[in-house]
Parts: structure tokens; sequence; C-alpha cells
């Protein structure tokens, strides 16, 4: 009986727990049979697949947009019937199309919501609407643990490093010095009845860069990985050769049904990205899949229970290939018709086995966002400045209430005695402040304040800070790039014009469904304003050393020479004698001999 | 059934040519080079955009390296700056090494373990020596043993007996040496290959006193170290010249390659690199022309046929040591057991002697001996 036995220790893998359940059953059952013993194939027997108790769908969505761009929205959702919290039980253990990697992180830190992303560029509201899911430039973390964690603080330290790890990002960076606790934005979207906002924690970072460094992971977390599906579309070459790139992912346990009698894990992985061919002068408002992320699509994921895409023809696009399947939703306070792609179906790919979209555009009206913020820092100098935000109520006759937080380093010293909020002109006083002063290098400032937006109107929060001095140590090696200053956070329950459906159906879009619907007149949005970049007053930390010697160069010859010009006086003197003699001399006296001459 | 079960297995493992003569052989020929497993731990330590030919360095020894054979999660990459994705870049996610945009290193299945202002002194040394705090995730870790072989390879800007980290810090060549001193104590490493494309690359590795390590050098001291060929396209250059005639050597270099360290002394002279390459060898056990390139870059993995049955129900014993394998043990064991070097007394070199010789005499020529007794 030959056996291959593997001297050297394995290589670790990131795709072996997620084989595929059928081909883990050929290679179990084909090994005893060729090995030559008859009969018994006792693994066969015994090993019945379980009932799936977890499904994947994938969606993309394309939309073109007033400017003459284009965004691609891309949703991978898994639900999982699991419990990773539960107390007593037997830990998950078996994985199948959840990944391992962030399973074992939510059982292991007691995690309740976990929400990152990575942003490359801003959106721009006005041009662009709303985004499917917004994102701050930078990284972004907010996490609600579970009400049985003790030690948050530990908890929220070992879990950015561990995500440092996946992701590849130095998401290590995040320590109490740029944690928040918000009191009132980023409540739960999943179940939470924990409302308690000492288990929340809210970190940005906003000089992160994405690269191809942080999507490789984010791909491999996904079923069928980057080999099948929609996932194939995702080269990093055209993805970040784009205005906008923002991959995010959302675990929250939700509801599978109205009644809420059962509940699952669902973990959402999203990529948001807008293509400027047509704003860089590169081409017209035409494009194709093949155009925008130089591959077509072959085949959906076949671990996938839906795959979809969407393009939104509202403006009456020329499309093709066309198709008879069209669909309505409202999305983000706006009625939206799309035609929709259904990959499982083998007629979408045609003869050719692959499936090209072709779309040109004509339109040229947009929805004017209702809401809208901008921020900027004012002022001269590196001494003081004041940091201006501006929010634009565009809706013509409604007024409605925002809830607007800011978070910014220790290193501004915010005064808020100089905090005024202004509406068209006349004082607006806010009716819930939540303000947390920082302690320098402990904890930055944390400003939420309710402020209740006048219909069609511009709102302006205006606060003086003073830059602090850091210690030489603290300063970053490029320090002359100035220092980042984190978005704010506008979050707010918009009025809207068309009536939201609050039905809930599992056949939802997953665009139209990442933010639960709780009344039929609003929506809910988040804005982000840009991040700032303020400069502190810097030492000069090239050639110190030169310098100074400069300075002493100069400073004793030019001083030395009119010393001696002016004191210098010559006068006649006997040499003294040469120093051994000087030595035997005092040798000599000490010995008490007479002296030499 | 061969197939089917060498199926579970990466493609790149080779069975060697030896094995199917196995039967015969002794195993002291089968373990000639004493290691299981392979790391690199490859570092770039610029910052700012016209580094970009540093980035390009280190992700060409990554592409070359991962090619071979190592996986992921045994190469601790760091990268000091974002090229692929900076602004400046023309075409962003790329990252290239050949002018007019021939080859991009960058690649689609690339991960950075340390990256940005991560990559500092401390934290290089805390790698290599694994003093790491608690919660730093596996795939920043060297996780080595005393069966390892490593790569190190450091790019940047460099000078006499110093690795410039990030424009704002420096690692010196004796630190170097005592992480390297402390690596071979706790057992972190078998052999180590260390490889420096700087200017002055040479006083890197002038203080090495740890046993088996090789390293090679760009430049030797007083000399600096070229880059390559600029792209007008980009605007900056690409490569160093050291590490451009490295890749293309590497490029030759396939899994099953007997290229040995002879060939990798030779890679770029003085003729194509203006800087004179330099390497050390005084402290590596075996001799350079039996070491095989794939014994450092790649991760050829050995696999034993035997025809007995093992039962593993059977309890603990250990397991039978061929005699080769017992005299490399025994060996490691002598040399682990050694005391530290102790500094010998040497006596007095020739500039000492010669100091003293000349203060002595302008003393006897002033004053005559024979006056001496009259003095004291």
């Amino acid at each position: 009986m030959h056996f291959i036995r593997q001297v050297t220790t394995a290589h670790s893998s990131i795709i072996t727990e997620r084989s595929n359940v059928s081909s883990m059953i050929k290679q179990r059952c084909l090994l005893p049979l060729l090995s030559g013993r008859s009969g018994s194939c006792r693994l066969c027997e015994t090993f019945t697949p379980a009932p799936a108790k977890d499904q994947f769908q994938e969606e993309l969505v394309i939309r073109p947009l007033h400017s003459g761009d284009i965004y691609a929205s891309f949703q991978f959702r898994t639900l999982w019937d699991t419990d990773f919290l539960q107390e007593g039980q037997k830990k998950v253990s078996h994985y199948r199309l959840f990944p391992k990697s962030l399973g074992q992180v939510l059982s292991k830190f007691s995690v309740q919501e976990l929400h990152i992303s990575f942003t490359q560029g801003f959106w721009r509201t006005m041009q662009w609407g709303q985004p499917f899911i917004p994102s701050p430039p930078g990284a972004e973390l907010w996490v609600w643990f579970h009400h049985t964690v003790s030690d948050v603080d530990g908890n929220w330290k070992e879990l950015t490093n561990v995500l440092s790890g996946i992701f590849c990002a130095s998401l290590n960076f995040i320590d109490m010095t740029n944690t928040v606790q918000p009191s009132a934005s980023f409540k739960p979207l999943g179940l939470g009845n924990a409302t308690d906002h000492r288990f929340l924690r809210y970190a940005t970072l906003p000089r992160e860069i994405v690269c191809t460094e942080n999507l490789t992971p984010w791909k491999k977390l996904l079923p069928c990985g980057s080999k099948a599906g929609l996932a194939v579309l995702m080269k990093s070459e055209k993805l970040f050769h784009s205005s906008f790139h923002s991959q995010a992912v959302h675990i929250r346990p939700i509801c599978q049904d109205e009644q809420c009698t059962s509940k699952a894990w669902e973990l959402r992985q999203t990529l948001n990205v807008v293509f400027d061919h047509y704003t860089s002068g590169q081409g017209k408002k035409e494009w194709s899949l093949f155009k925008m992320f130089s591959r077509t699509l072959t085949e959906a994921c076949p671990l996938a229970s839906s795959s979809k895409v969407y393009v939104d023809i509202t403006d009456n696009p020329e499309l093709s290939p066309a198709t008879p399947l069209l669909s309505q939703a409202v999305v983000l306070g706006d009625r939206r018709t799309y035609s929709v792609y259904d990959l499982t179906r083998a007629e979408t790919f045609g003869q050719l086995r692959s499936f090209n979209l072709l779309l040109r555009w004509k339109g040229d009206n947009m929805l004017r966002p209702l809401l809208h913020a901008e921020r900027y820092v004012a002022g001269f100098g590196l001494q003081t400045g004041e940091i201006h935000t501006v929010i634009y109520n565009n809706h013509p006759y409604r007024a409605f209430p925002v809830l607007l937080m800011d978070s910014v380093p220790w290193y501004l010293q915010l005064y808020i005695h100089t905090l005024t909020v202004t509406s068209k002109s006349r004082d607006n006083k806010p009716s819930y402040i939540h303000y947390q002063p920082a302690k320098d290098r402990h904890r930055p400032h944390l400003l939420e304040m309710l402020i209740q937006l006048p219909p069609h109107s511009m709102t302006e929060v205006t606060v003086q800070f003073e830059r602090a001095l850091l210690k030489w140590t603290e300063y970053t090696p490029d320090p002359n790039h100035g220092f980042y200053v984190g978005s704010s956070v506008i979050s707010a329950l918009v009025p809207s014009m068309v009536a939201m459906s609050t039905n809930f159906t599992q056949d939802q879009p997953l665009f139209s469904s990442f933010v639960p619907v709780k009344e039929e007149s609003s929506y809910f949005v988040r804005v982000y304003t840009e991040p700032l970049l303020v400069n502190l007053p810097t030492p000069d930390f090239s050639m110190p050393y030169n310098v100074i010697c400069l300075t002493c160069t100069v400073v004793a010859v030019g001083y030395g020479s009119f010393y001696n010009l002016l004191t210098r006086t010559f006068q006649v003197d006997e040499p003294s004698p040469p120093l051994a003699k000087r030595l035997a001399n005092f040798i000599r006296r000490i010995r008490g001999v007479p002296l030499l001459a | 059934m061969y197939s089917l079960s060498l199926h579970f297995f990466y493609p790149w493992i080779y069975l060697k040519k030896r094995i199917f003569t196995f039967c015969t052989i002794e195993t002291g020929q089968f373990f000639s080079s004493g290691h299981t497993n392979n790391w690199a731990v490859l570092v770039c330590t610029s910052r700012f955009w016209f580094n970009y030919r540093h980035v390009a360095n280190t992700l060409s020894v990554y592409r070359s390296v991962k090619r071979l054979g190592i996986p992921d999660s045994h190469i601790v990459l760091m990268l000091a700056d974002d090229m692929a994705c900076n602004y400046r870049n023309p075409k962003p996610a790329t990252v290239f090494s050949h002018k007019n945009m021939e080859l991009n290193v960058y690649g689609d299945d690339v991960e950075v373990d340390y990256r940005g202002y991560e990559v500092t002194v401390e934290n290089f040394l805390r790698v290599l020596t694994g003093r790491l705090p608690p919660s730093t995730p596996r795939s920043k870790r060297l996780l080595s043993d005393d069966r390892s072989n490593i790569l190190i390879y450091l790019t940047g800007h460099g000078g006499n007996g110093f690795l410039k980290f990030q424009d704002s810090e420096e690692i010196s060549n004796m630190e170097l040496a005592d992480a390297f001193e402390q690596m071979w104590q706790k057992r972190r490493y078998n052999e180590l290959l260390f490889i420096i494309d700087t200017c002055q690359g040479a006083s890197m590795y002038e203080r090495f006193y740890s046993p088996n390590l090789m390293a090679l050098a760009s430049s030797q001291v007083g000399e600096d170290s070229l880059s390559h060929q600029p792209d007008l396209a980009i605007g900056v250059h690409l490569m160093d010249k050291y590490t451009f005639y490295l890749l293309e050597f590497l490029e030759e270099v396939h899994p099953a390659s007997q290229a040995n360290m002879n060939d990798l002394f030779k890679v770029c002279p003085q003729s194509q690199c203006v800087s004179t390459p330099g390497h050390r060898t005084d402290l590596f056990q075996r001799n350079p022309g039996s070491v095989l390139i794939t014994d450092f870059f790649g991760s050829v993995r050995k696999v034993e046929i035997t025809k007995d049955t093992i039962n593993l129900t059977s309890s603990v014993k250990p397991p039978i040591q061929s005699i080769a394998e017992h005299h490399v043990l025994q060996f490691v064991a002598d040399v682990s057991s050694q005391n530290p070097k102790q500094k010998d007394w040497h006596p007095p070199d020739g500039f000492i002697l010669g100091l003293w010789t000349l203060i002595l005499l302008v003393f006897f020529q002033t004053y005559g001996i024979k006056h001496l007794k009259h003095i004291f």
C-alpha cells in the first residue's frame, strides 16, 4: 500500500473551509473505491448533507448619473440561520457560504453589528444624487457589541487589530484618540434592542488608502471568490481608475419574516464605483459592461440562489440587449424603473455564452437631492481657525430635523462657547446637544446636535478652534502634508415625495432593502461631508544640525573677529618652557628637589 | 491514485528526481538543505512619489517569490507608501517595472501586511524577533521556526552603516546584526539570505556575526546604487539597476531549476550595474555552489514516500532517526550550546603600537636616555 505523506507543515488556506460540499463527497467516496477495497465506503454512508440554512444572493445595479458618469453598485448578501452569540451551546464550527474568518470574529468578540467601509474619493451629492450605501472617504468602522460584553474597550482594540489583518489595512491605528461613542447617531440597522450607547464604538481613518491589497481579501470572502458570478467583473485596474470607489462589509442580525419569529445573520458585501469616462473626456455617453470592467459575464455564481443585474431606465436610455423583465422600486424617495436581467437563466447569455450590456444615454434631468452638506475650514495662519459646516435643505415646503455628528481630534481645540447655528441669517437653537470635550492625547471631541432645518434653506454651523503644538515624536513622517479631520455625519429622515413601501418581502431587490423602512412618508439618509485637511504648526525637521553649525560658525567668526579687533593688545612675553620641562618641574616640586631652569 | 491524491496538494510541490531512487540512497542526501518551510520578509522603506522605484523593487521580488511557491501567509510585505493608487499614478492599481508598461508587478492578487506609517524600524525589528503585541494578527507575524529558510529583502535610501526609514528614522547595521543574533538565539531561522539594494549596501552586512547568514548587496561602501530607466508617461524612475537584473534572472528560475547561489552572485556585474555588487558567505555553513536558488526564493516541498505502514493509534514513540538526521541534529545541538562569542584579547595593532613608539621616541630624543635619572 503506497501512501504519500507530507513531511512539511501545511499551507494555511483561505479557500479550503468553503470547498463545495458535493466535491467533498466525491473525494471522500472515491478514495476508498480506488484503493481497491471492495464494498465498505463507510464515509459515504454516514455523510448526509444537512439541509442548507444559508443562502446567497448577488446583484448589480447600474445607474447612469446626471453628470454623464455611470454608477455601478454590487451587493452580495449571505443570510445564515444560526446564532453566533448563544452561550452554553456548542460554538459554530461548520461554515459553508458564510466566511469563517468573519464568523470567528463575531463569536470571539461578541459583536452584535459590524459595519466597515473603505472608500477612495468623495461622493458628490449635488452631481450624482444619493448613493445606495453612503460612506465617508478613508476607512470607517462602527460596531455594536452585545450587551453581555464586560470590557468593550478591550474587545474594540483587539477587534481592530484582527480586522486590520483580515483586510490588509492599517486599522490598528484606531485607538482611544480617534474612537467615539455617539449617543444618537448610528443606531443599530438590524435587530438591536441595545440602545445603550456604551456598547457602540465608532472610528474613522480619513487618511486610509484603498487599493488592490484591500480588494483581494474582500473578494476572497465571497462564496464564489472572483471566479464566477458578478465578482468576475471586479478587475482592480478598472475599479480604481474611477472617481469613487467604496467597498464595505455590513453584518447584522435581521428578522426573516414580518412577525420576527426567526432571526438570521445577514452579511452584505457592497462595492460602489462611479466611472468617469465621460467627464474625464474619454468618451461619449455610452457604456458597455466590457468598457467599464474589461470583462463580460459568463455565468452566475452556482452557489447563489439569485443573481440579477438591474439597469436604471427611468430616463429612457437605449439598452441592448433588451429584456422584457421590468421592475419598479421606490428607493431614496424616488420611483424608478429598472430592467432586470436574471443571470441564473441560461437565455440571458445568448449563444455566445457571454453577457455584455450596452447603454446609450441621452437624458439630462435628475431629482435634486433634498439634503446636502459641505464643510470647510476658514481663517488664516497656524494659530486659530474656524470650522464651517453648511447643510442645505432643498425641500420646497417641508422642514425636517437632522442629526449632525462631529468628531474632531484633540489637537484642534474647539471653543464650544463660539458655536453658532444660523439658518436664513437667524439663530437656530438645536433641540438636543450632546457634547463630550476632548482630553489631550486621550479622546477626541464629540459633538452631536439635533437641528431643525427650515424648508428651502441653508443652515450654517460654525465653531472656532485653536491648533495645538504636538510633541516632536507625535508628528507623522510627512507632517507638511497636514492632518486629517474625519467627515461629519448627518443622519436624517427626509420626507419623501413618493410613498415608500413598508412591505417586507424576501424578493425585494437588495439595493432597496438595506435600510429598514419604518414609515411610508420618509426615508433614511446619511450624508457625509468632506474630510478636512488642516496644517498644524510644524517644526522644521530638516537639517537642524546644519543650521546649528552654520549659525554657530557665523556667530563665532563674526563676533570673535570684532572682539579681537576691539580688545586685543600686543605685549612682549617670555616664552614659557616646553611641556616636558614643565612636567618634569612638576614632578621635582613634588619630590622637593630643586627645579630645572 | 497518485494523480488524484496529488490533486489535494498545490501544483508546485515538486517531487525531486532523487525520490524515485529513494530506496537506495541515504537520508543524508535527502535532507541536505535542512529546511522545511520558507518565509520572506520584503521591506520598502521609502515614502513619496519619486521613490516609486523602491516600491517597484520590492514588488518584483514579491512577485518572483510568490511565483516560485511561497504563499501570502508566509510573506511579510511592508510598503512604506502607496504608489499603485497614488493620485499621481496615471494608471491606477499598477506598478510597472519595465518602461512602456510591459510588466505590472502589482498584479491582481497582492496582500500588503504593513503599509504606510506602520513601516517603522520598531515594527521591522519586532517582526524579525517576534516580539509583537498579543493582538497582532497572523498575517503580520513572522512565524518561523528553526527549520525555516528566510529571505529578507530591504530597499530604500541608505548610507554607510544605516538605512533610512520613511525619511524620519534610521536603522543601523549593528541593530540589524543584533536582531539576527536574537533570531538565532531563539531558533527562528535555519538559514537566512539577506539582500539589500541601497547606496553603500555592503556596509549593512559588515557587522553580522550570527551563523548561517548569507548576504548580498547592490553596491560597496563608498559607491551609490543607481536607478535603471525612467518612464516618460509615469514620470519617475521605475526600478533600480540591481533589482532590475535580479528580476530578469529570477524570471528564468522555475521551481525545478537547479540554479545555485554562485549564479546569483554573478547577477549584475559592474559593467551593467555601474556599482559593484558584493556578497558575504563566511558565516554560511554550506558551500554556496550547493545552495539552490529555490531554497530561499521558492517553497519547494519535500515529499517522502515510504513503503511501510505506520500505525497512528499506537502510543507516542520518537520517530526512527536515520543516522544522517541524527548527525544533523547533533550538529545543531553543538552549535546552539556554544557560549556566546567572547571578545578575545588581541595584541594591540600597528596603529596603536606606532603611536606609542612615536611618543616615546620624541620623549627620549628631547631628553636623552642618560638625562632621565636626573629628571626623575
